[in-house]
C-alpha cells in the first residue's frame, strides 16, 4: 500500500489513515482516536473538566474502562469482595465508577470478571487490533504496539480532549527502526531485548521517535513476548513501539470477545496484511542489535537505561567522560548502595516480584512457574505473582500454576499493577532489594526507599530460589 | 490556563540528569481526584527526611535563598517517566512557572504546555553557566519572553528556545487546545463517516 508510489512505514499508514486534519505550520495534526482505555488514577481530572463544561463523552463505544492502578491485589473476603482498605483509593475508586456509569462507559470493576491491568484486557479482549490508534492515561499504552497498532501514553488533559472529542492534537512524531537480528539463547527472552535496546540507547535515546521492532528475533517472539518489547519503548523515550502484523498477531485476536468475525474477519485480515512497511520505506533513524549476543539484562541503577547483562560488573563513574552522566551514575550507585565495580551475581536480595503489564500475562506465569516448579523460595524471600487480569489468573488456576507458586512459598494474588507502581500498598520496605519483572526502577518507584532490580520472569525466579541475583541460565539444565 | 506572555524570576537548579515524574510527585500521591495541594508533594522523596514530613536541609529548595525561585533548571532528559500530569500540576502547585533543560520526555513537555508550565530547551553550555550561576548567587534571575522564545540571562545574553506556534498561540492567548478540537466536530464527524469503527466497546 503505497501513497504517491512512496514507500511508506507501518507507522506513517496508520497515521494518514487517522487525520482529521493534517500538520500544518500553524496547528499539530488532529488524529483519530480508534480505541480510548481509561483508568482510576488519570481520568478523575478529566471527567471534571467534562463536567464543567458541560460536555458529553462523544465515543463511549470507544472507550472502556478498568481499575487496576491504586486497586488492592489482598485476598477476596467471604463475600467475594475485595476491600480496599485506603480511604483515599477508596474514594478514587468510586469516583472512576460514577464517572463510567454516569457518561455510559463499560468498565471493568474491582474483582469482577474481566478486570485486570488496563494494557492486558484491551489485547485479552481482542479491543487491541492491528492498524489502530489506542490511547490512555498511562506511558505504557506502548505494549499495544505489539499487534501493528499506534498506541501511547497521554495526560490527563489529553484524555479529556479524547473523551469529549476522540481526537488528540499530535505533532507527527519520527520513526526509528530497531532490528533485532539473529535468534535468542536459552534462558534470554523477550524482557532482555528490549532491556538491552534502553541500555544501548539510553532512557532518552528514543524521545519525539516511534519505534518499529524489526527482525528474525521480533518475528520469532511470541505475541506476548512482543507486548513485552513494545510495553517498555516509553523507557528508551519513545512515546510508541510497533511491530507489523503477521499471522502470530491474526491467530492471537481470532476468536476473542471483541474480534471481528465471518466475512468482517476476513476483511479485517486483507486490510491488516496491507499494514507493514514497504520495502524501501525510509526511517529517520535506526539501529540494530544481535539477538544471538545478547545474555540476562539485569538493571543496576535508577533508571532503565543503566541495564546490563547479568554478569556484568557496575559500571565506574570515572569511566565516564560526560560529567552530567557521570554525576547521575554516582548518584544512583549511591541509593542503590552499589559500589563501581561490583557484581550483582550474589547480591543477597529481599522481595521478587512477577507482575506489572509487563510481564504478567499467561506466559510469564507459565515460564516462571515451569521454572519453579519443585523447587523452593529462598528463605528470606519475598516472592509475589500478581496476575495481569482475572482471566489470567483464572487460566492460571485452571492449570494449576497457582498451586506452584504457593508451594514453592510464593504469595499468589489477585490482578492489578500492584508493586510495580506501589500505590495500593504492595511496596517495598526502606532498603530493600527487589528482582522485579516490572518496567521501572526510578528511586522509591517500587516503595520509598526500596531498591529495584529489572529483569525478566526467569531471572526473577532463579534469584527468588538462590536468595540472591542469579543467572538463570545455571539452573536451567535441569528443567529444559 | 492563565495567560503567559513574560516570565521574570530567580532560578534554582537540580543539577541531575532523568529527573524521572516519580520523583517530581511519588505516586503514592496520584490518589486524588482534583489538583489541588499537590505542591507540597513535589519532589517529596528528596525534600523530606524519611519520616515524610521533617524538610531534607540538604535539598536545594529547603535552602530558605531559594524559597522564591519560580524557574527551575536541570539535568538532561527532564520529565521522563510516567505520563502522570500531576508531574506538571505539582512543579506549579510549587509555585514553579518554567523548567529548563536540555531537553524534556515527549508526555511531560505535551502535559506541561497544556497547563501554562513552560519547558525550556537550551543547549548544554547554557544548561551549565544556569547551574553555576545559581549556586554561586540564589538571587539570580533570568527573564523569559513567550513571543519572541527568548530566554535572557543575568549577562544581557538572549537564548532562543523552540516552541511550536500552536502552543505558544495557546499560552499567549491563554486559551487551552480543548475549544480548537470542539470547533473541528463537523470535520471529526465526516472522518467518522468515512471511516467505520473498529471496535464497539459497548458490545
Amino acid at each position: 500500500m503505497t501513497a504517491n508510489g512512496n514507500p511508506r512505514t507501518l507507522f506513517e499508514k496508520i497515521w494518514g489513515a487517522h487525520t482529521v486534519r493534517d500538520q500544518s505550520d500553524d496547528t499539530p495534526a488532529v488524529l483519530y482516536i480508534d480505541l480510548h482505555l481509561v483508568h482510576e488514577v488519570t481520568s478523575p481530572q478529566a471527567f471534571s473538566t467534562l463536567r464543567e463544561r458541560g460536555l458529553a463523552v462523544r465515543r463511549p463505544d470507544l472507550t472502556i474502562g478498568t481499575m487496576d492502578h491504586s486497586t488492592p491485589t489482598t485476598p477476596r473476603n467471604e463475600l467475594g469482595i475485595i476491600p480496599v482498605a485506603d480511604a483515599l483509593a477508596a474514594k478514587q475508586l468510586d469516583v472512576f465508577s460514577k464517572n463510567c456509569d454516569d457518561y455510559g462507559i463499560p468498565m471493568y470493576a474491582l474483582g469482577g470478571e474481566h478486570q485486570g491491568i488496563v494494557h492486558v484486557i484491551g489485547p485479552e479482549k481482542g479491543l487491541t487490533q492491528p492498524g489502530m490508534t489506542i490511547v490512555c492515561g498511562d506511558s505504557h499504552t506502548s505494549t499495544h504496539g505489539a499487534f501493528g497498532a499506534l498506541a501511547f501514553g497521554i495526560g490527563t488533559s489529553e484524555v479529556g480532549h479524547v473523551l469529549a472529542t476522540q481526537t488528540l492534537l499530535q505533532n507527527k512524531p519520527k520513526t526509528m527502526a530497531v532490528n533485532v537480528e539473529g535468534r535468542l539463547g536459552d534462558g534470554v527472552t523477550a524482557k532482555d531485548i528490549i532491556l538491552a535496546i534502553i541500555a544501548k540507547i539510553g532512557i532518552g535515546g528514543g524521545t519525539g521517535h516511534v519505534f518499529e521492532y524489526r527482525g528474525e528475533a521480533i518475528r520469532g517472539l511470541s505475541m506476548e513476548g512482543r507486548m513485552t518489547v513494545c510495553n517498555m519503548s516509553i523507557e528508551g523515550g519513545a512515546r510508541a513501539g510497533m511491530v507489523a502484523p503477521d499471522d502470530s498477531a491474526f491467530e492471537y485476536i481470532s476468536g476473542r470477545r471483541h474480534a471481528p468475525s465471518g466475512a468482517d474477519w476476513d476483511a479485517a485480515v486483507k486490510r491488516w496484511r496491507e499494514l507493514p512497511t514497504d520495502d524501501g520505506a525510509i526511517f529517520d533513524q535506526e539501529i540494530t542489535i544481535r539477538a544471538d549476543e545478547l545474555s540476562p539484562m539485569i538493571t543496576y541503577g535508577t533508571n532503565p537505561g543503566m541495564g546490563m547483562p547479568i554478569s556484568a560488573a557496575v559500571p565506574m563513574p570515572d569511566d565516564e567522560a560526560d560529567y552530567n552522566k557521570k554525576t547521575a551514575l554516582e548518584k544512583a550507585l549511591n541509593y542503590m548502595e552499589l559500589a563501581p565495580g561490583q557484581k550483582l551475581l550474589g547480591k543477597t536480595i529481599d522481595v521478587v516480584f512477577i507482575g506489572s503489564c509487563t510481564n504478567s500475562r499467561i506466559s510469564d506465569l507459565r515460564q516462571a512457574a515451569d521454572f519453579l516448579r519443585g523447587r523452593k523460595v529462598a528463605d528470606g524471600v519475598r516472592m509475589m505473582v500478581v496476575p495481569g487480569s482475572q482471566p489470567v489468573k483464572r487460566q492460571a488456576e485452571s492449570e494449576g500454576l497457582d498451586e506452584i507458586f504457593r508451594a514453592a512459598g510464593a504469595e499468589w494474588r489477585e490482578a492489578g499493577c500492584s508493586m510495580c507502581i506501589a500505590m495500593n500498598g504492595d511496596q517495598l520496605q526502606p532498603g530493600q532489594y527487589a528482582v522485579s519483572t516490572s518496567n521501572r526502577n526510578f528511586e522509591g518507584r517500587q516503595g520509598k526507599g526500596g531498591r529495584t532490580f529489572l529483569a525478566s520472569p526467569l531471572t526473577a525466579v532463579a534469584s527468588a530460589i538462590a536468595g540472591v541475583v542469579a543467572d538463570p541460565r545455571a539452573m536451567m539444565s535441569s528443567t529444559l | 490556563m492563565d495567560k503567559l506572555s513574560h516570565i521574570e524570576g530567580s532560578i534554582v537548579a537540580i543539577p541531575v540528569n532523568d529527573i524521572d515524574t516519580d520523583q517530581i510527585i511519588p505516586a503514592r500521591f496520584l490518589k486524588v481526584t482534583d489538583k489541588a495541594g499537590l505542591g507540597k508533594a513535589a519532589f517529596c522523596d528528596w525534600r523530606y527526611l524519611e519520616d515524610g514530613e521533617t524538610p531534607n536541609p540538604k535539598f536545594i529548595l529547603n535552602n530558605a535563598a531559594y524559597q522564591e525561585a519560580s524557574v527551575l533548571v536541570a539535568g538532561d532528559n527532564f520529565g521522563c517517566g510516567s505520563s502522570r500530569e500531576h508531574a506538571p500540576w505539582a512543579l506549579m502547585g510549587a509555585g514553579f512557572k518554567a523548567v529548563i533543560s536540555t531537553d524534556f520526555a515527549d508526555i511531560f513537555r505535551n502535559n506541561a504546555l497544556k497547563n501554562g508550565l513552560l519547558p525550556i530547551i537550551v543547549d548544554r553550555d547554557t544548561q551549565q553557566q544556569l547551574f553555576s550561576l545559581a549556586e554561586e548567587d540564589p538571587s539570580t534571575s533570568v527573564r523569559v519572553d513567550v513571543e519572541a522564545q527568548t530566554l535572557t540571562l543575568p549577562d544581557g545574553r538572549a537564548v532562543d528556545f523552540p516552541l511550536d506556534g500552536f502552543s505558544k498561540y495557546c499560552l499567549l492567548n491563554g486559551v487551552d487546545q480543548l475549544g480548537y478540537l470542539l470547533a473541528l466536530d463537523e470535520e471529526t464527524q465526516r472522518f467518522e463517516a468515512r471511516n467505520p469503527q473498529r471496535v464497539v466497546t459497548t458490545a
